[in-house]
């Protein structure tokens, strides 16, 4: 539904700049950049924008090699897959000096570790994975991964999960204490069992509705990621966000320039777009996660700087980001992942 | 529908008998593009070797189908053994499909004549409200469902309201929201053959029959049934076989707990594994399935029409 609407929203953007100085072509999250910030980019630059949704990080690489390259400009990758899309030869390379705006990226992620040197990409949002809690349902203590894999009796079978073999093992090797991509056959067997056993306590595995069914109480707790939480608690849920003290994922989106992109003039001028703060601040108020550029605090809305969601208190667990695992197991992963949905 | 069609048929088929062929021009190249291609190339997919994350090696392989039938354990270093897990899923997906399918044929057939047996003014009526609900989006009408169905939903709510049930009923997240999904996304093409059969169906036929001391029962199993069964096999079909491959309604209703074929193949392509070869090997054993179907009631109808 939502990918629907968006793409009537991008129809919308196309027809009001009827005197085109250039197109641009994104591939993006859904339900993530304002549409005001699209039009105003094409208010400023004359370039026409034409966005098209997708939901998952390894949706959007599958549609990006099964032809989609060459269509878009840019995309907006999660850490890991920044990695793996410049392992696979997918991203242009920014010139040094190119982008007007590089200065103000955060010095902690001008030089993150999924791309050096950011040759291939710019900060977006950043923001924790984590899960949601509905307090009328349950009172007690909610900071431990517990509840979504051994839950209290109360919210068995009112737990719904994102549909992300990524995000989803990489909390269940959270709750295990075991490191990610183990190769270690007791521990990857460990995380099978472990998994069979707690799928009986889901209702469902969904991410575009993580958070419509927080708001309507069809899940009392679900996986979420931490803006789309406190969205869902703006919208009136009775929610909180907990922070396991075993962990929790952390991620990095960044807007990428693909390689062959068919406007990449206009892919660099929007990167510089995004590198104002005053720009890349009403995504933030819009997707309430963090930008990862200077002189953006003084630009929030409500109560977004001190908000529970992208606040992590001094007790909760080490945030970590979800790992690159080798072929091999990969293939262990692939074989969990199709027995718990089997 | 049909009547009429044949007086001057002949002298009709006369005038265009130069251009017959290029007639057929036009279905051939659809045929040729859009179905034949795709499934070359799907076929040719599921023998070549897979590319880690998405794509394919131009190498001929096996392993796709080898993954299908074999179980080698979590590490894929055991001998094989019978791999129950697709299998689970295929047997899931028919029994849905097969449970979604019995459902429009209860509520269908029963439809079909009642519309069948208006009269003739009112018949396009009722027939334009059975097509109603496909002006919208199926997307959207599964949504829908699912507000309509879920714990304090409309459905739940007015149950509650008439003292039917005292707790709602969890309805979805359940497999029995996945066939209301599949059997409300696809009832109109179990009543539009089926109607189309029983508005040909001569009444006198069962006048005759009642002349004849045929109780009501055994009229319609001895003279209607047999004389609207390539209806009623149509309908079957044309609810049986999208339902098989759906994806939507599992997705949506069923919370993705359980992979159908549709999901498992999705996921082949967008999700994680990227297992291009398997989701094409998977898609071909589905087609193959479908064939047999296709075949066994394309022999069905030919000895019924015999």
């Amino acid at each position: 539904m939502k990918r629907l609407m968006t793409t009537a929203a991008a129809f919308a953007v196309s027809a009001t700049g009827a005197m085109a100085e250039g197109e641009l072509v994104i591939y993006h999250w859904f339900e993530y950049i304002p549409q005001d910030l699209l039009e105003k980019f094409t208010a400023e630059t004359g370039i026409n924008v034409t966005m098209d949704t997708y939901d998952s990080n390894e949706s959007m690489l599958a549609a990006l090699k099964a032809g989609g390259m060459g269509t878009y400009d840019v995309a907006v990758p999660s850490d890991y897959m920044v990695d793996i899309m410049i392992g696979g030869g997918m991203l242009g390379e920014i010139a040094e000096g190119e982008l007007a705006n590089a200065g103000n990226m955060q010095a902690a992620w001008a030089d993150p570790s999924f791309d050096p040197g950011r040759k291939h990409s710019i900060p977006y949002q950043w923001g924790s994975t984590s899960f949601s809690v509905n307090r009328d349902v349950y009172q007690g203590e909610i900071n431990t991964t517990d509840i979504l894999f051994n839950p209290p009796a109360e919210l068995s079978g009112k737990i719904n999960m994102l549909d992300s073999q990524g995000e989803v093992l990489a909390m269940a090797s959270i709750h295990l204490g075991i490191p990610q991509c183990s190769t270690d056959r007791e521990q990857l067997k460990a995380l099978n069992d472990m998994l069979q056993g707690a799928k009986a306590h889901w209702a469902s595995f969904n991410s575009d509705n993580s958070k419509d069914i927080l708001v309507s109480g069809d899940a009392a707790v679900s996986q979420i990621w931490n803006g789309f939480g406190a969205k869902a608690r703006n919208e009136g849920a009775n929610i909180e966000y907990a922070y396991p003290k075993e962990g929790y994922v952390v991620w990095m989106d960044s807007v990428v320039l693909l390689k062959d992109a068919p406007n990449r003039d206009s892919a660099i001028k929007f990167m510089d777009f995004l590198l104002e703060p005053e720009n890349i601040a009403a995504v933030t108020n819009f997707a309430q996660y963090s930008a990862g550029v200077e002189g953006v605090s003084d630009l929030l809305e409500g109560d977004l700087a001190t908000q529970r969601e992208s606040n992590p208190p001094a007790d909760a667990g080490p945030g970590v980001f979800v790992q690159v695992c080798s072929e091999e197991v990969q293939v262990v992963y692939d074989q969990i992942w199709t027995n718990l949905k089997k | 529908m049909a009547g009429g069609a044949t007086t001057g048929g002949a002298a009709r088929a006369e005038t265009y008998a130069g251009v017959r062929n290029w007639l057929l021009l036009p279905s051939w190249l659809v045929l040729c593009i859009l179905v034949l291609a795709p499934i070359g190339i799907m076929l040719v997919y599921s023998f070549l070797t897979k590319e880690f994350r998405g794509g394919v090696i131009w190498e001929f392989s096996l392993a796709a189908y080898d993954q299908f039938f074999c179980d080698r354990g979590l590490f894929g270093d055991e001998p094989c053994s019978i791999e129950w897990t697709y299998i689970t899923i295929f047997w899931r997906s028919i029994w849905q499909a097969g449970a979604a399918t019995l459902l429009a044929l209860l509520i269908g057939f029963p439809t079909a004549f009642f519309i069948a047996t208006r009269p003739e003014r009112s018949r396009p009526l009722w027939v334009f409200l059975i097509t109603v609900p496909y002006w919208v989006n199926l997307l959207i009408r599964t949504v829908s469902m699912k507000f309509l169905l879920r714990d304090n939903g409309p459905m739940n709510d007015a149950l509650i309201g008439m003292g039917v049930i005292a707790e709602p009923i969890t309805i979805i997240n359940t497999n029995l929201a996945v066939q209301i999904g599949l059997f409300y996304s696809y009832l109109p093409f179990m009543v539009l053959p089926i109607y189309a059969a029983v508005e040909r169906f001569d009444f006198r036929l069962s006048e005759a029959a009642a002349d004849l001391y045929a109780s009501k029962w055994v009229t319609l199993r001895r003279v209607v049934l047999p004389a609207v069964r390539p209806g009623v096999i149509a309908g079957c079909i044309l609810v049986f076989v999208p339902s098989l491959g759906a994806f939507l309604a599992p997705d949506l209703l069923g919370g993705a707990k359980n992979f159908m074929i549709g999901s498992l193949i999705e996921e082949q392509f967008k999700g994680s594994a990227g297992n291009w070869p398997f989701g094409a090997a998977a898609a071909m054993i589905l087609l193959s399935m479908v064939l047999v179907i296709l075949l066994i009631s394309a022999r069905q109808s030919q000895r019924s029409s015999a």
